[in-house]
C-alpha cells in the first residue's frame, strides 16, 4: 500500500465559523485529494421540532450572527404559507425587502473589507502579521473607514426594520410588526448619497483587482460549473423573491421559471461520511454532474440584468469580462459581491423614498396550511427553509439547505485545485502556501457555523502526518 | 380602631392602615418592593420570596407580612438585594428561560427583574433543563411549563376570578409543576378571555396566546421603555409611581 500523508489546516481563519481542510499527499508529495470539512454540528433541524410556528423565524435566525436576517426572512416566508398568505401588504413586503438589502450589503461589505481585502491588497503570501484588518487600517485607513461605515449603514437599516442590528423580530408570519417611522427614514437618508458613492468605489476596487491581476484571477480556483439562483420572473436580479433558474457551464438553461415551492422536484442532497455538511445536486443531472454554485458569482451569471442603473452598468462590465459566458473564476466572487452592495444601496435609496413604508397595514391572515417553503437569496447564496406544522401549530418537520451547503462541492473543488497548484512536490509547507488554500475557501465567504466570527482570535494549527499517523511537521501560529 | 400608624422602610417613614401588609403600605406610599408571584387583583401567597425584606431584623415576605407600628424594614440593602439575586437566579436555572427566542421577552417580569437586579451572566447554579412536553392542544392557548416559575398566578386567577380551577399545582418538591384539570388543555373549559390567560397574569412565557407572538416590535415592548418598578408592569397599584 502506498504511503500517504495528510496535511490539516485547522481551523480555517477569516471565515465565519469553524472548519478545517485536509490535504492528502501521495508518497511522491503530489496532492491526491483535498477536502473542506465542516466540523460543527448545529442540529437546528432537530430541536426546532415541537416548537410553535410563529417562534420559528426568531429561533432559526440564531443559526447565524452575520446573516440572521436571511434565516429570519426565509423562515418568515415559509410561515407566510403556513398562515395562508401568498401576497403580503405593500408595507410588509417593502419593509422586509429593506431589511434584506441592509443585510446583504452589511454582510458583503464585512467579507470584502474585513476578511478578504488583506489577501487582495497585500498579497496571498504577504507578511502574516500584517495580513489582517488591522494591517488594512494602518496601510489604507481611508478604505478601512469606508468599509466600517458602509457596514454600519447596513446594520442601521436592519435596526430600523427589525428593532435590533442582530437577531431582531421585524418579520412575523403574514407580515411585519412595524413600519418605518419618518424619523428612522430621515436618519437613514442622511448618509444615503455617501453610501452610493462608496459602494461605487468598492465595485471599482474589486473590478480593478480582477483586471489588474488577470492571469491570477483566470487561473486561481477557476473551474466550470453550473450556477443557480432565484431571479425575478423577467430575469432581473432579485434577492428577496422570484423563481429558480439554473444554467450550465456554457450558460444553457437547465431549468427556469421554477416555483421555489417545488424545489424538491429539482434538487437532492447527498451525505458523505467525512462532513456534517450535505452535498446538494440537481436531480436530473445526478450526484456526479449535478453540483452547482450559488452566491454572488452565480447570481451575476443567472441574472439577465439588474433593475438599478448603477449596478446594472457594473453587471454589464462584469459579464463582458468573461465575454458574456458564465464567469467561472472564484476570485470574481469579490467583484460580484460588490456589485450586489451597489444594487442594495440603490434599492435602499429607492425604498426610503417610497411612502408605502409608512403604511399601517402590516399583517394578513389566510386559510391555515400545514406545509411552508421559504426561499431567499442570502449573501452567500440560495437559502431554502422547508417546514411542516401540525394542527396544534407545532413544527413536525424541518429541512434547511443553507447557502454555504449549496457551494460544498465547489469549495472542495477550489481547495483541491489550489492545493495541487501550490503544494504538490513541496517538501516544506509555508504559511503562505496554506493561505492560498484559505483564499480559495474565503472567496465563497462560507458561513461554517454561522455564529462565530473568528477574526483575530483563532490560531492556525497545521500538522503533517505520515501514513502511520506519525507527526512529521507541525506549524502553529497565533491568531491573526 | 383603624387609626393609621407609621413604620420605616429604609429610613423612609411610611403610613399604614391596620391589617395592611408591608407591600400594600409601601405601594400606597410609592415605595417599590420587587415581586413576582404577587399581582394586582389576586390574593398574595408569598411563594416566590422575591419581596423578601427584613422587619426588625427578621426576613419576611412583604406581600404577606402585616406592617407593624414603629417597625424598621430593610428593603434595598445590599444584603436583601443579594437574597433576591440568588432567588431570581435559581428561577432561571430551574426552567428553560431562553429569552432570545421567547415571545414574552420584553414583557416578561422574570427577565425584567433579572435586569433590575443586575443579573447579566450565567451563575454558579446548574441548569436543570426540564424537558416537559409543550401542551398546544387548545386552539387558542399554549402551556409551556418549561418556562413556569410556579408563581401560581394562573392558579389563583382561574380559581378565584374565573371560578374554573383550570390550573393547579401537581407533584412535590423539585417535581412540583403546574398541571391542568384534564389530560390536556383542550379538555378543560379554559377560554382565551379568562383572567388566567390574560398576558398580565403569567409573568413569564409559560401561558401563551396562540399566533400573537412577536407582534410588539423591539423598542415598543413593556419593559423596553421603562424598567420594572411600581406602576410599570402588572404589579399592584399600577400607575401610582
Amino acid at each position: 500500500m502506498a504511503k500517504t500523508r495528510v496535511i490539516e489546516i485547522d481551523p480555517l481563519t477569516r471565515v465565519e465559523g469553524h472548519g478545517k481542510v485536509t490535504i492528502h499527499l501521495d508518497e511522491r508529495n503530489n496532492v491526491d485529494e483535498a477536502r473542506l470539512h465542516i466540523v460543527e454540528f448545529r442540529g437546528f433541524e432537530r430541536f426546532i421540532l415541537g416548537r410553535l410556528y410563529w417562534e420559528v423565524p426568531v429561533i432559526v435566525q440564531r443559526l447565524c450572527g452575520i446573516c440572521p436576517v436571511s434565516h429570519h426572512l426565509a423562515a418568515s416566508k415559509a410561515m407566510d404559507s403556513i398562515v395562508g398568505v401568498d401576497r403580503l401588504t405593500p408595507t410588509a413586503e417593502k419593509m422586509r425587502r429593506l431589511m434584506h438589502y441592509g443585510q446583504i450589503m452589511q454582510s458583503n461589505v464585512l467579507h470584502f473589507f474585513h476578511l478578504s481585502s488583506p489577501d487582495l491588497l497585500f498579497g496571498f503570501e504577504s507578511e502574516v502579521g500584517k495580513r489582517n484588518i488591522f494591517g488594512i487600517i494602518e496601510a489604507y485607513p481611508d478604505l478601512a473607514v469606508k468599509g466600517i461605515k458602509l457596514r454600519k449603514f447596513g446594520q442601521e437599516v436592519i435596526r430600523a426594520t427589525a428593532g435590533k442590528k442582530i437577531h431582531g423580530t421585524g418579520a412575523i408570519p403574514g407580515g411585519v410588526n412595524k413600519n418605518l417611522s419618518l424619523a428612522e427614514r430621515d436618519h437613514l437618508l442622511e448618509n444615503m448619497e455617501q453610501m452610493i458613492e462608496w459602494a461605487q468605489e468598492a465595485v471599482a476596487i474589486a473590478a480593478g483587482y480582477c483586471v489588474d491581476h488577470l492571469a491570477l484571477v483566470q487561473a486561481f480556483a477557476t473551474f466550470n460549473s453550473s450556477h443557480m439562483s432565484l431571479v425575478r420572473e423577467d430575469g432581473a436580479l432579485d434577492l428577496y423573491h422570484g423563481v429558480l433558474r439554473a444554467i450550465d457551464a456554457s450558460g444553457n438553461t437547465i431549468f427556469d421559471q421554477v416555483d421555489y415551492r417545488d424545489f424538491n422536484d429539482y434538487l437532492m442532497e447527498e451525505v458523505r461520511s467525512w462532513s456534517y455538511m450535505k452535498f446538494p445536486f440537481i436531480k436530473r443531472r445526478g450526484n456526479l454532474d449535478g453540483w452547482y454554485r450559488v452566491g454572488p458569482l452565480s447570481r451575476m451569471n443567472t441574472a439577465g440584468f439588474i433593475d438599478t442603473p448603477l449596478a446594472d452598468n457594473a453587471h454589464r462590465a462584469f459579464r463582458a469580462f468573461s465575454n458574456g459566458r458564465p464567469n467561472q473564476m472564484s476570485l470574481a466572487y469579490h467583484w460580484a459581491r460588490m456589485i450586489e452592495v451597489l444594487h442594495c444601496v440603490e434599492k435602499i435609496r429607492e425604498l426610503l423614498h417610497d411612502p408605502d413604508l409608512q403604511g399601517s397595514d402590516l399583517v394578513q391572515r389566510g386559510e391555515r396550511r400545514e406545509e411552508g417553503i421559504g426561499v431567499i437569496e442570502a449573501p452567500r447564496g440560495t437559502l431554502f427553509h422547508h417546514y411542516r406544522v401540525d394542527q396544534n401549530d407545532q413544527v413536525v418537520f424541518c429541512n434547511l439547505i443553507v447557502s454555504t451547503t449549496n457551494n460544498n462541492e465547489a469549495m472542495n473543488r477550489a481547495v483541491t485545485q489550489v492545493a495541487k497548484a501550490h503544494l504538490s512536490n513541496q517538501t516544506t509547507i509555508t504559511e503562505g502556501m496554506l493561505n492560498q488554500i484559505e483564499v480559495a475557501v474565503r472567496a465563497y465567504d462560507p458561513c461554517l457555523s454561522c455564529a462565530t466570527h473568528a477574526l483575530g482570535q483563532m490560531p492556525l494549527d497545521v500538522a503533517l502526518y505520515d501514513a502511520a499517523g506519525q507527526l512529521l511537521q507541525r506549524k502553529v501560529k497565533d491568531g491573526y | 380602631m383603624n387609626k393609621p400608624f407609621k413604620f420605616e422602610i429604609d429610613g423612609i417613614e411610611i403610613e399604614a392602615q391596620r391589617g395592611q401588609s408591608i407591600m400594600q403600605a409601601a405601594d400606597e406610599a410609592g415605595v417599590y418592593i420587587p415581586r413576582l408571584c404577587d399581582t394586582e387583583g389576586l390574593e398574595p401567597q408569598g411563594s416566590c420570596r422575591v419581596c423578601v425584606v427584613k422587619q426588625n431584623g427578621r426576613a419576611v415576605s412583604a406581600c404577606t407580612q402585616p406592617a407593624i407600628e414603629g417597625a424598621k424594614v430593610e428593603n434595598e440593602t445590599e444584603e436583601i438585594l443579594g437574597y433576591r439575586r440568588d432567588l431570581v437566579r435559581m428561577l432561571y436555572h430551574e426552567g428553560n428561560h431562553l429569552c432570545p427566542i421567547c415571545e414574552a421577552s420584553g414583557r416578561c417580569e422574570l427577565q425584567a427583574m433579572g435586569y433590575r437586579l443586575g443579573i447579566t451572566q450565567a451563575t454558579k447554579y446548574p441548569y436543570l433543563q426540564p424537558a416537559r412536553p409543550v401542551d398546544a392542544s387548545h386552539p387558542d392557548i399554549v402551556l409551556d411549563t418549561n418556562r413556569c416559575i410556579l408563581c401560581g398566578r394562573c392558579i389563583r386567577a382561574s380559581r378565584d376570578i374565573d371560578k374554573k380551577h383550570v390550573f393547579e399545582y401537581v407533584g412535590r418538591g423539585i417535581n412540583k409543576r403546574v398541571g391542568v384539570n384534564g389530560n390536556k388543555l383542550a379538555e378543560t373549559d379554559v377560554k382565551l378571555n379568562d383572567r388566567a390567560i390574560d398576558l398580565a397574569t403569567c409573568p413569564v412565557g409559560c401561558i401563551i396566546q396562540k399566533g400573537r407572538g412577536f407582534f410588539a416590535p423591539i423598542g415598543e415592548r413593556q419593559f423596553d421603555k421603562k424598567p420594572i418598578t411600581l406602576g410599570v408592569g402588572p404589579g399592584k397599584n399600577r400607575g401610582k409611581s
